[in-house]
């Protein structure tokens, strides 16, 4: 079986794999990061996403050999060292974002991408169409839009929001 | 610590471990030499099976086992059991057809299991199940409820004739009959509730496993451990509740679809069994789509005859619903004793008839989805409101306020079994109108209109009944168990507690409700309360989470259990303090002798209880563990008032809903937070079900929405912020006066949506529109060609 | 998924050889549509050839032209400043396929290779005349697309770089989503160059993209949206499925255009 070198959360790893396995069968059987999931088969629900160098993907449509030599970064690896949460994590907590938590690690991923990529500001309108490529059954997304809202000032640095309530 | 009890929106207990990416779903446990099942299913609707081939497929690389629906039966294992029994009009039993848990002989729906490869791997199953070789003799097929009442139509099932379940009826039909002799005027409505696919977004797993003891653990999302370990165990595997261990952890979203007793549950512990290693499964979302039960599915004719004032004076109902090809474990009573009974709404109708035809239909069967059957009853008669309204020339508000209940009619008997006790369908209403707007909606119409942009607005004023429910009434309505819940308040000797619920959360925020209940009347903080659930080795028993039933019902057997607990610790308290029983009083966590200083913490009576030094060890038992077990006197009767605006492109057709508000009398609220929270998913649900979402399988029985590249789920895009609001009176017969919050969202929404959409394309003269509303039905009342409706029923 | 064989050949002449060794070798972009048909076995490859190692990423100008590598992402092209100041339309286009993860990975010659009937580039590619450039030669778009799923490509050709003729004077796509999949139910490019005017539409038709002469003719005359608001399309040889109608698909290609003009300026 071909051999593949990739770190994981700052973890270096070499593993095997066949061919035809996909990151997110790695992460979730070779390396037991089960945080990730899986929602569906055809790329749309978004329960799967990671970063791969730093940007989000979906780890059920990349082949783990296309992650050679890359850097992942699961939900797993967000928090510090000390167990303080990353400011989407806590943000998603403080409004409510999450329900059964199935669709949450996916979704956690892709905000923090999705405020990265909008150093300049984020409208709701902005974060309801950034949120297109993952699937919430619970919230009605209400309380997800207003956590993403609330950590852009955070991840940005800008200002503390007003806290919730 | 701020205040953590009945009624702070605390932050949940359980976001921690689910943010982290630490949550315990099914697919997520693996046991030592675990196996993997691969289900070979029916590609087609309706054939025989005249041969299974799976010699090719036994000889693969990595497989351990091949079995079919001979293998099972060979093993006397029984058929997946139906919980409801209906009776037909003639008051004979309903038709009751054999359901296999791997097809035999037959198959009867797209997706039906027809063999099960285990093998070293997911893939090598599934490498390995292509090399099975079935031969089928395709058969006629029936795909939707048309179809199967047609005159000389296929059968689903040998003996069922005309692929009826049942013929069922509720209510005085001489007295509707005579009501519309008498009216002033009559209208009807014809309408389509659509069919629905749950899709929670875990999708379904289990594992099984078997012990050199003999003793079987099934690992499964389920939304109801202790019902799975009944039914299985005693219907399919024939093996005693004490030898079976089932287990829900974390389970990602349910709304009903994971409730029911599943065909690759047995499959699993039975393969465990059979070849002493774990076995695990999990569905990808394609299997979902053809073997989770999908939801609603009726087709409905509405009549409500009228006085001169627009006064109801009689409503009429006949409706169809489909089954599907095999009887779910809920599936009979949705359509009758969930929704039939539903039917006087919030209204004083005075007299209600219904008939209900469930048929059989070669599709994936349909059982409860969020709201279950009383979605079907708030939009059948919120959007026959509305047109009564349009066709009478009576204002839509004013006409609902004139037929509501009044307010000091409760508690109100309908003409249709139920007994409200408590509401006040003003209250949400003119609390809606005004968090709405309702009144300055002309001026938002005008500024869309400017757009380009047909704006329109809609309400409905529904009721659900929930909270199920009272064991002897469901059992005389034909339900094969009681639905009273349990729960266990362990204090243990430091004064820590477990409550340990029959209840099952997966996604309602129970470990911090929960917690917040025993703040509340313990006086422990929530951090040192411990909420276990989803084990029936941990769990006395429970009946589970669906009908919004958890605090209700789970709830109330908590705070009898609560209760249990201060009762003893009172006596034992009384006797550390030397005091007689009556006189102490308990609050804020400290037992305290009535008009002293004297008293004890609840931790200083926990110790004593559990270490007995100083104890009335001969009048009582040491141990501070109580187990109560509560059966609901009635259902409980939420209600309200959603107010739905939508915005409608002039040149596409495509509506999109831009603002939605709710108004919800749900009783008492433990958690605004959670509550908020679970009625907007709740409206997230109902504005898909709808705009956009349909199952449609073809004339054929294929289903054509089989992944979500053709079954569209609701994106954060396609919907507004929601506004929530609640507007309470109480339950007046559980101990919190919680009504429940999880369904009100689904049963209020659908009609509000539709009813804006129509009131959005006022100037096209349309008058009612089948849910989904999309783009192109709305587009084609725009071109004034096509009016959608649909041709009168063959059976009728 | 079917196992295979993965290869990440280095030179696009390795590439070619590895895939003009085996005749059932597929070559892999950005797999975002690729991966999901082998994961539903529709697809049972004996080697995968990943192409994410030729070096075929980058957007540049090259004289009056852009040129930009196959295996650039979605997301680059959305957010690259040069694409959006030469060539607006093509910005949100690519911006607008599938969702920001889907971006990240897939590519403009992934997408063209497999030419979707549903796809947005085809589009783009057609009414901006682009040519394809492959290991072997240069393809105009008028020649490069030939039905559903098919182009002019052949066994083992590999897209490298699709370039694109400046100036473009106007250009704009609009996009009616398939409310599920969020391909194009009827996606219409429109673009004014010294080419002329040129109006492209995909996902309407059964046959894949095609440019609409009727369209062009009259924005040609007037680059209005009126000039487009009467045009009709026949219904005969567009698609018809749950999500809509030949009918319906016919009467979005004109609401948008109209779109695209509008938004063209």
């Amino acid at each position: 079986m071909p051999q593949l070198s990739l770190t994981v959360n700052g973890k270096s790893h070499a593993v095997e794999v066949e061919g035809r396995t996909l990151l997110v069968e790695l992460l979730r059987e070779k390396l037991g990061l089960t945080g990730t999931h899986i929602g569906c088969d055809t790329s749309q629900c978004g329960a799967c996403v990671v970063h791969v160098d730093g940007r989000s993907i979906k780890s059920c449509t990349m082949l783990a050999l296309q992650a050679e030599g890359a850097s992942v970064t699961t939900i797993e690896g967000l928090a510090k060292p000390d167990g303080t949460l990353h400011p989407m994590q806590e943000m998603f907590r403080e409004h409510h974002a999450l329900q059964c938590g199935f669709c949450t690690p996916g979704m956690v991923m892709s905000a923090i991408d999705l405020v990265q990529m909008h150093p300049d500001g984020l409208t709701e309108h902005e974060i309801r169409e950034g949120l297109e490529g993952n699937l919430c059954r619970c919230t009605g997304y209400h309380n997800i839009v207003k956590a993403i809202a609330a950590a852009w000032p955070l991840m940005h640095g800008k200002q503390v929001p007003a806290a919730a309530e | 610590m701020g205040f953590e009890g009945i009624g702070a929106s605390v932050r949940r207990k359980e976001d921690g471990r689910f943010l982290a990416g630490r949550g315990n779903y099914v697919d997520d446990i693996n046991r030592p030499g675990q196996l993997y099942a691969f289900i070979r299913r029916a590609d087609r609707p309706h054939a025989r099976i005249r041969g299974i081939d799976t010699a090719a497929a036994a000889m693969a690389p990595g497989v351990h086992a091949v079995f079919t629906g001979k293998d099972i039966e060979a093993d006397g294992l029984g058929g997946l059991p139906c919980g409801w029994q209906i009776h037909n009009k003639d008051g004979t039993p309903m038709a009751e057809p054999p359901h296999p848990v791997i097809a035999v002989g037959k198959v009867r729906h797209v997706g039906d299991p027809v063999a099960v490869v285990i093998a070293e791997t997911r893939q090598a199953a599934k490498d390995a199940a292509e090399r099975l070789v079935i031969d089928y003799e395709d058969l006629p097929g029936i795909a939707n409820l048309r179809q199967a009442v047609a005159q000389g139509a296929a059968q689903v099932h040998d003996g069922v004739a005309g692929n009826i379940c049942y013929d069922w009826h509720i209510g005085d039909k001489d007295a509707v009959d005579a009501a519309f002799g008498r009216a002033a005027t009559v209208v009807k409505l014809d309408l389509t509730n659509n069919r629905l696919v749950p899709n929670a977004m875990e999708p379904r797993s289990a594992v099984g496993d078997h012990d050199a003891a003999g003793d079987y653990t099934l690992y499964t999302t389920s939304q109801n451990p202790h019902v799975i370990r009944l039914l299985m165990g005693a219907f399919v595997l024939h093996v005693p509740e004490s030898k079976l261990r089932v287990v829900a952890p974390d389970v990602g979203g349910g709304f009903g679809s994971k409730i029911y007793h599943y065909a690759e549950e047995a499959i699993v512990t039975w393969a465990a069994g059979k070849l002493k290693r774990p076995v695990k499964w999990t569905a990808e979302r394609n299997e979902s789509f053809m073997s989770d039960a999908h939801g609603r599915d009726h087709e409905s004719t509405a009549e409500m005859a009228l006085d001169e004032q627009g006064n109801f004076l009689a409503l009429r109902v006949r409706t169809l619903c489909n089954m599907g090809a095999y009887l779910s474990t809920f599936a009979p009573c949705v359509p009758t004793y969930l929704y039939a009974t539903l039917l006087a709404g919030v209204y004083r109708t005075p007299a209600i008839y219904a008939e209900v035809k469930a048929v059989f239909t070669n599709t994936v069967p349909v059982d409860a989805y969020r709201g279950a059957g009383r979605p079907e009853a708030s939009y059948l008669l919120e959007r026959l409101a509305d047109v009564i309204a349009r066709d009478t020339g009576r204002d839509r508000v004013e006409l609902r306020r004139q037929n509501f209940i009044p307010k000091d009619a409760f508690p109100y008997q309908t003409p249709v079994a139920l007994q409200y006790d408590s509401g006040d369908y003003f209250a949400t209403l003119d609390g809606a109108l005004k968090a709405a707007d309702w009144a300055g909606f002309e001026e938002r119409r005008k500024q869309s209109a400017a757009k380009g942009k047909l704006r329109g607005i809609g309400m409905s004023t529904y009721i659900e009944a929930c909270g199920i429910a009272p064991s002897h009434v469901v059992g005389s309505l034909g339900a094969r168990a009681g639905l009273y819940e349990v729960a266990t308040i362990r204090v243990h000797p430091t004064g820590s507690v477990s409550v340990l619920t029959g209840s099952h959360s997966h996604g309602q925020g129970h470990e911090t409700t929960f917690a917040q209940i025993v703040a509340e009347k313990l006086g422990v903080p929530i951090a040192q309360v411990e909420v276990v659930h989803g084990d029936t080795q941990k769990i006395p028993f429970g009946m589970g989470t669906y009908g919004s039933r958890s605090l209700a019902v789970g709830g109330s057997a908590m705070v009898k259990a609560i209760d249990k607990v201060v009762a003893k610790g009172k006596r034992i308290a009384a006797h550390l303090m030397e005091a007689s029983a009556e006189d102490i009083e308990f609050k804020d966590g400290k037992f305290s002798v009535a008009g002293t200083d004297r008293s004890k913490a609840l931790a200083e009576i926990s110790l004593a209880a559990y270490v007995p030094h100083n104890y009335p060890i001969e009048e009582l038992e040491p141990g501070l563990d109580e187990t109560a077990f509560y059966d609901p006197k009635n259902f409980t009767f939420p209600g309200g008032c959603h107010i739905c605006e939508v915005e409608i492109e002039g040149d596409s057709g495509m509506a999109r809903v831009v603002r939605f508000t709710a108004v919800d009398d749900i009783g008492r609220v433990i958690n605004p937070m959670i509550v908020e929270g679970q009625v907007q998913g709740g409206v997230a649900q109902g504005v898909g079900q709808a705009l956009m979402e349909n199952a449609v399988y073809d004339a054929n029985g294929q289903l054509l929405t089989g992944s979500f590249m053709d079954y569209t789920m609701p994106r954060a895009e396609d919907l507004p912020d929601i506004t929530v609001g609640t507007e309470s009176t109480m339950c007046t017969h559980n101990p919190l006066g919680s009504k429940g919050c999880g369904e009100v969202g689904a049963i209020g929404s659908p009609p509000a949506v539709i009813n804006a959409v129509i009131d959005a394309l006022r100037d096209y003269g349309v008058r009612h529109l089948d849910m989904p509303a999309t783009p192109e039905k709305i587009w084609s009342i725009m071109q004034g060609g096509m009016q959608p409706g649909r041709p009168a029923m063959a059976a009728e | 998924m079917y196992e295979f064989t993965y290869h990440k050949p280095t030179s696009i002449a390795d590439a070619v050889k590895l895939l003009g060794a085996d005749a059932d070798a597929k070559a892999l972009a950005g797999g975002q549509t690729f991966i999901p048909v082998l994961k539903q076995r529709l697809n049972k490859p004996s080697a995968v050839i990943d192409l994410a190692g030729l070096g075929l990423s980058g957007i540049r100008a090259e004289g009056n032209r852009v040129v930009i590598g196959a295996m650039t992402t979605h997301h680059a092209i959305a957010t690259s400043p040069d694409i959006a100041k030469a060539i607006p339309g093509l910005t949100t286009m690519a911006g607008w396929i599938g969702d920001t993860q889907v971006r990240h990975r897939g590519t403009m010659g992934g997408s063209l290779a497999n030419n979707d009937p549903t796809a947005c580039y085809p589009a783009a590619v057609l009414a901006l005349n682009a040519t394809i450039r492959t290991d072997k030669r240069s393809i105009a778009a008028d020649d490069y697309f030939q039905g559903m799923f098919t182009t002019a490509l052949e066994p083992g050709e590999l897209i490298t770089e699709i370039e694109f003729p400046l100036p473009v004077e106007k250009s704009a796509y609009a996009k009616f989503r398939n409310p599920a999949s969020r391909y194009a139910m009827v996606g219409v490019f429109v673009a004014k160059s010294s080419a002329g005017v040129r109006v492209a539409i995909t996902g309407a038709a059964q046959n894949g993209v095609f440019r609409h002469k009727e369209m062009e003719e009259a924005l040609g005359k007037s680059w209005s949206p009126d000039a487009v608001a009467k045009i009709k399309t026949s219904p005969e040889a567009l698609n018809s499925d749950i999500h809509g109608s030949a009918e319906y698909r016919a009467h979005l290609i004109t609401v948008m255009a109209k779109r695209a003009v509008a938004a063209a300026g």
